[in-house]
């Protein structure tokens, strides 16, 4: 048995904190996370509130696992919505080839210009800010970098002895895409996955900070940190414990789709 | 060389069509009602219809795409709803800040990044290597708006060296340059994050080759073939690595001029989307994107002028 890289172990070390403090969100949080009261407002941390209350007297805990949980939801909505288109249009440029495979490299280059950023801002603008938007504005720049990772993997796949034998075999395109080329190119993409993870969480909390995402009263990191911002003077210490979240969170799905690319394909390991 | 940059500047141009369509058709076929966006629900029939006449919104689709480009190529972007001037008028106002911005940011990025990515290359496997590594991963992590805030939590709220925010303008270059520093600092330091790490790992792989041991054995000193030697043949991933954080940059100007209160374009996008201000957020999200795309244009040229081999195979 081989052993695992650092990073992969330290990454899912963060990865099971973050994931494990979400799922529990579901069914337990120490209070209500959106409960307010207002007498208990700024209270330093304690045995009822481990880490204090904020401007409205809610707990900050039940608010950070909340937050974490919607956090991760947007990530995997937007991950697995941008992914799949990404994977399928690379799938089929590789497939076809020819001006089909230009065309789509084309497009993928195009949305190379704009940044999720951008993309949201022009949501926001026609329809108003929402957490909706946010998420298709993340799915919307993953899927050219899905769609460049599918088709360089899979057109060394086409290249390979067995898919000719299958094309010899009269198996058409599409059935070779979805039983020969996609399982062999599967690593790579859950690779990508996870390091588009780690963007994504960035992002929803950038896009949130400046309320172009999660809506009050939904709790999110960067929300917290916005209104946090108003109160630096105040209390800040509630300027703190979001950005950390943000940090493990992001570190943790880096270092492990590092780690998996470590594993999975020991030829790209880049220290030497 | 002629059919090359023929080559590119084709690309080029029709990539910022491409761009201007995309845009053109999120702000325009989405639905949505402009008008009723901007006015809000109880707005009377009269007034929508009366805007909706002012906006052009009755002309046919491609009429005013095609307008809308001929106007743009000639810097007028309408008439901004909210501040009811000429968008190029606003756009002009706020761009020196932005661009002071955004080349103050890149600049201290580029010293920090091949310095410290050179550094870590000189010392490998040693603590200084291993130090920026572990950084550098960090600010990968790190948002650029939290690490404002800490920024300003330290030096604004704690030491009370430099303002937490706001600009006062530039009659006072002084005051300017104070309120620049923690906006500077901020975009820099991520930035720098991943260009350390590129620099770092291209020149590890220079400094393994034949000339780089020869130009040591005939006597230069270490530094000398570090920053004469290594570094210009480690500069094609760098550059692109740069190329690829345009965007980036752009990102981060953006969001760092809202965290910093900066009345620069990426405040006034901010402003335009809560005044429902569509001329202007459309003409400042084209702005951007061309921005990013020539940026990737220029680093296509420099490929050029960094390594010449890269000319036969484009």
């Amino acid at each position: 048995m081989r052993r695992l890289p650092a990073n992969f172990i330290i990454g899912a070390i963060l990865v099971t904190l973050v994931v494990g403090a979400a799922a529990l969100s579901l069914v337990w949080t120490p209070h209500e996370a959106t409960q307010m009261n207002i007498r208990d407002k700024f209270a330093p941390p304690s045995a009822e509130h481990w880490l204090g209350t904020d401007q409205l007297g809610r707990d900050v805990v039940s608010q950070l696992m909340a937050a974490a949980r919607n956090s991760m939801s947007v990530a995997l909505i937007a991950v697995l919505l941008g992914g799949s288109i990404g994977v399928a249009l690379g799938l089929l440029a590789s497939a076809i080839g020819g001006w089909v495979e230009d065309g789509v490299m084309r497009l993928a280059d195009l949305g190379f210009a704009f940044p999720a950023l951008l993309f949201a801002i022009m949501l926001a603008a026609v329809f108003g800010p929402s957490l909706t938007n946010a998420v298709l504005a993340i799915a919307f720049i993953n899927i050219p970098v899905f769609a460049r990772v599918t088709r360089g993997s899979a057109n060394q796949v086409w290249t390979l002895d067995y898919v000719s034998a299958a094309r010899a075999a009269g198996m058409n395109r599409f059935a070779i895409s979805r039983d020969h080329i996609l399982p062999n190119i599967a690593a790579a993409i859950i690779v990508q996955a996870t390091i588009e993870f780690a963007v994504a969480i960035l992002a929803e909390a950038a896009l949130s900070y400046l309320g172009l995402g999660a809506q009050p009263p939904a709790a999110s990191w960067g929300r917290m940190l916005s209104e946090a911002q108003t109160l630096m003077y105040l209390a800040p210490q509630l300027a703190i414990y979001p950005g950390l979240c943000i940090v493990i969170a992001v570190l943790g799905f880096g270092l492990l789709g590092d780690g998996l690319r470590d594993i999975t394909d020991p030829r790209l390991t880049r220290e030497r | 060389m002629a059919y090359f940059l023929l080559r590119r500047t084709v690309g080029f141009v029709l990539t910022l069509l491409a761009v201007s369509v995309v845009v053109f058709a999120v702000m325009n076929v989405l639905p949505g009602d402009p008008p009723l966006t901007i006015l809000g629900l109880d707005a009377t029939d009269d007034a929508l219809a009366a805007l909706r006449e002012q906006l052009g919104l009755n002309e046919p689709l491609l009429t005013r795409y095609i307008s809308w480009v001929w106007n743009a190529l000639h810097v007028d972007f309408g008439i901004s709803h909210s501040f009811r001037v000429p968008v190029s008028t606003l756009i002009g106002e706020r761009l020196p800040l932005t661009v002071s911005l955004a080349v103050a940011g890149m600049a201290v990025t580029l010293i920090l990044a091949l310095s410290l990515g050179i550094g870590a290359a000189s010392k490998h496997r040693q603590v200084g290597d291993w130090g920026v590594m572990f950084l550098s991963q960090l600010g990968i992590a790190v948002p650029a708006f939290w690490l404002s805030m800490l920024l300003v939590l330290l030096f604004a709220v704690k030491l009370r060296w430099l303002p937490p925010g706001g600009f006062a303008g530039w009659s006072d270059p002084v005051a300017a340059m104070r309120s620049l520093v923690l906006p500077t600092v901020a975009l820099a330091l991520v930035q720098s994050a991943v260009l350390a790490r590129v620099t770092r790992s291209s020149a590890l792989e220079v400094m393994r080759q034949d000339f780089v041991r020869t130009a040591r054995a005939s006597g230069l000193s270490r530094r000398r073939v570090l920053w004469r030697h290594v570094l210009p043949n480690a500069l094609v991933p760098i550059v692109t690595i740069v190329g690829m954080q345009f965007a980036a940059l752009v990102t981060g100007t953006i969001v760092i001029e809202n965290v910093f209160y900066l009345p620069g374009l990426g405040r006034l996008i901010f402003q335009s989307i809560s005044n429902r201000d569509l001329p202007t957020v459309q003409a400042l999200v084209m702005l951007f994107a061309a921005i990013v795309v020539t940026a990737n244009f220029i680093v296509d040229l420099l490929y050029v002028v960094i390594d010449p081999r890269l000319k036969v195979r484009a």
